[in-house]
């Protein structure tokens, strides 16, 4: 593995060099986090997540922490001092929609280039990968998932099935108690994320105290706000290779507007339907006549015509979202 | 008498970092890695009990040190090895084999011969250890 960081002191440092054999710094030396930040491929992940995420700014607050903890961390053992891995475990709560599972995906990758985990892989999880359906299915279930998990993330979704009081035949405590051992004892091998909707995830971490105490971060995922709804479309459009029309992007603020405010709103997750409805409707638009010759131009443009024929306009109802 | 079996049977036993590190260059190669224990130590015997199932798909040594730790745990008194199994076309066998816990004493082997035809002898070895039935064999 090539190591970006310039060594001071040894032109004749062996490539081999793990990063923590790194030279050490004779008393009373000083160390510059500046020169640091460069030599590190930090910035990069951070622009990165800037770029492709919109909004989510506690989130990237706390990337961010957790970036500068590592730098430090690597000046420190430079210098001779400890620098124990800190706990990552997480848990994102939030209401749907919010982008928990695909920070979930990133972390990853951004733990990995960040080198705080070694393979930067990610295991996904739901209940049933955790929990068997018999006596003495679930502990070799878990330690396999586990296993596999090792060196990178278990990101375990919906975490609060697994606990399921009500059904004495429920083997979910146990899958939990092994997952418990594990977060203490293996903490440098593997970082657990939990995801949830807030108030269930609660009610769980209420009854497991063991579990919410092995979490270090706890982070919240906050409704998106209009113009942020608005830069996701931006963004999801771009990928799909649309662009609005004349005037219609006003049209969509508005209706993201309405939307916002009717029952059963789901944030990014809307807007993609949404999106996805307003093709629909431009397809049936161009195919209304099928004779006419249509340019890259016609193929790429959602007009304001798409979108005011919802029936959030029409009716002030939703469509079958 | 320490038994010389597999690879690095004639250093100094191996540090778990080092076998982790062992490890690495076996999931690195793309290699299945499997934990085995035994408590019969003659040469021949190449049927050794597995623990668990090869683990193939792993991407982390830690994942397999768990799994030799707990076998240590279970047998503190057996041989316990690991091996790495290749399955590209042409080799689909054995490349790494290492003993990562012996048993406190090692009793070791003596020679048996016996005479066939004429003035033959063929040779054979017999472990000590193998005296005593199996689970008893290293107080």
């Amino acid at each position: 593995m090539s190591d970006p960081k310039p060594t001071p002191g040894e032109p004749g440092e062996t490539p081999e060099a793990q990063p923590e054999e790194t030279v050490t710094l004779p008393e009373g030396a000083t160390v510059n986090l500046e020169a640091e930040f460069k030599a590190s491929q930090v910035q990069e992940v951070l622009d990165k997540l800037d770029r492709e995420l919109v909004g989510l700014k506690p989130i990237k607050t706390r990337i961010r922490e957790i970036a500068a903890l590592l730098l430090v961390d690597r000046v420190r053992r430079r210098m001779q001092l400890s620098a124990e891995t800190p706990t990552l475990h997480m848990c994102f709560t939030g209401n749907p929609g919010t982008g928990k599972t695909t920070v979930a995906l990133r972390m990853a990758e951004i733990l990995h280039r960040l080198e705080y985990i070694r393979q930067g892989h990610l295991v996904s999880v739901t209940r049933d990968d955790l929990v068997g359906q018999y006596i003495g299915h679930t502990a070799p279930k878990t330690k396999e998932v586990l296993k596999r998990a090792m060196g990178g993330v278990l990101f375990i979704d919906e975490a609060y099935y697994l606990y399921r009081p009500e059904n004495e035949r429920d083997y979910g405590q146990e899958a939990i108690e092994i997952l418990l051992q594990v977060m203490e004892n293996q903490r440098e091998d593997l970082v657990v994320i939990l995801a949830g909707y807030r108030d269930r995830m609660d009610r769980f971490f209420q009854s497991n105290p063991g579990m919410s105490s092995r979490i270090a971060h706890h982070l919240d995922f906050p409704d998106y706000s209009v113009d942020e709804l608005v830069a996701i479309a931006g963004l999801m459009m771009e990928q799909l290779n649309y662009r609005f029309g004349e005037g219609a992007e006003a049209v969509f603020r508005d209706y993201v507007e309405r939307r916002r405010k009717m029952p059963r709103f789901a944030n990014a997750r809307s807007i993609r339907n949404a999106l996805d409805r307003a093709r629909l409707r431009q397809a049936n638009r161009l195919f209304a006549d099928p004779a006419r010759d249509l340019t890259r131009q016609d193929l790429v443009t959602i007009e304001k015509e798409d979108l005011l024929a919802s029936r959030v306009f029409r009716e002030g109802e939703l469509d079958a979202d | 008498m320490r038994l010389t079996q597999g690879t690095f049977s004639f250093l100094p036993d191996l540090t778990d970092e080092q076998i982790t590190r062992q490890v690495k260059y076996c999931i690195d190669n793309g290699w299945a890695v499997n934990v085995e224990y035994t408590d019969d130590p003659h040469p021949r015997n190449t049927y050794w009990e597995m623990w668990g199932l090869p683990m193939f798909d792993m991407p982390d040594p830690a994942a397999i040190l768990f799994e030799v730790n707990a076998c240590r745990k279970a047998f503190p008194r057996h041989y316990i090895r690991v091996n790495a199994v290749d399955s590209t076309r042409g080799v689909e066998s054995l490349r790494l084999s290492f003993l990562v816990n012996r048993p406190p004493e090692e009793p070791g082997f003596r020679l048996e011969r016996s005479d066939t035809q004429g003035r033959s002898v063929r040779y054979t070895l017999h472990s000590y250890a193998t005296d005593q039935p199996p689970g008893q064999r290293y107080a």
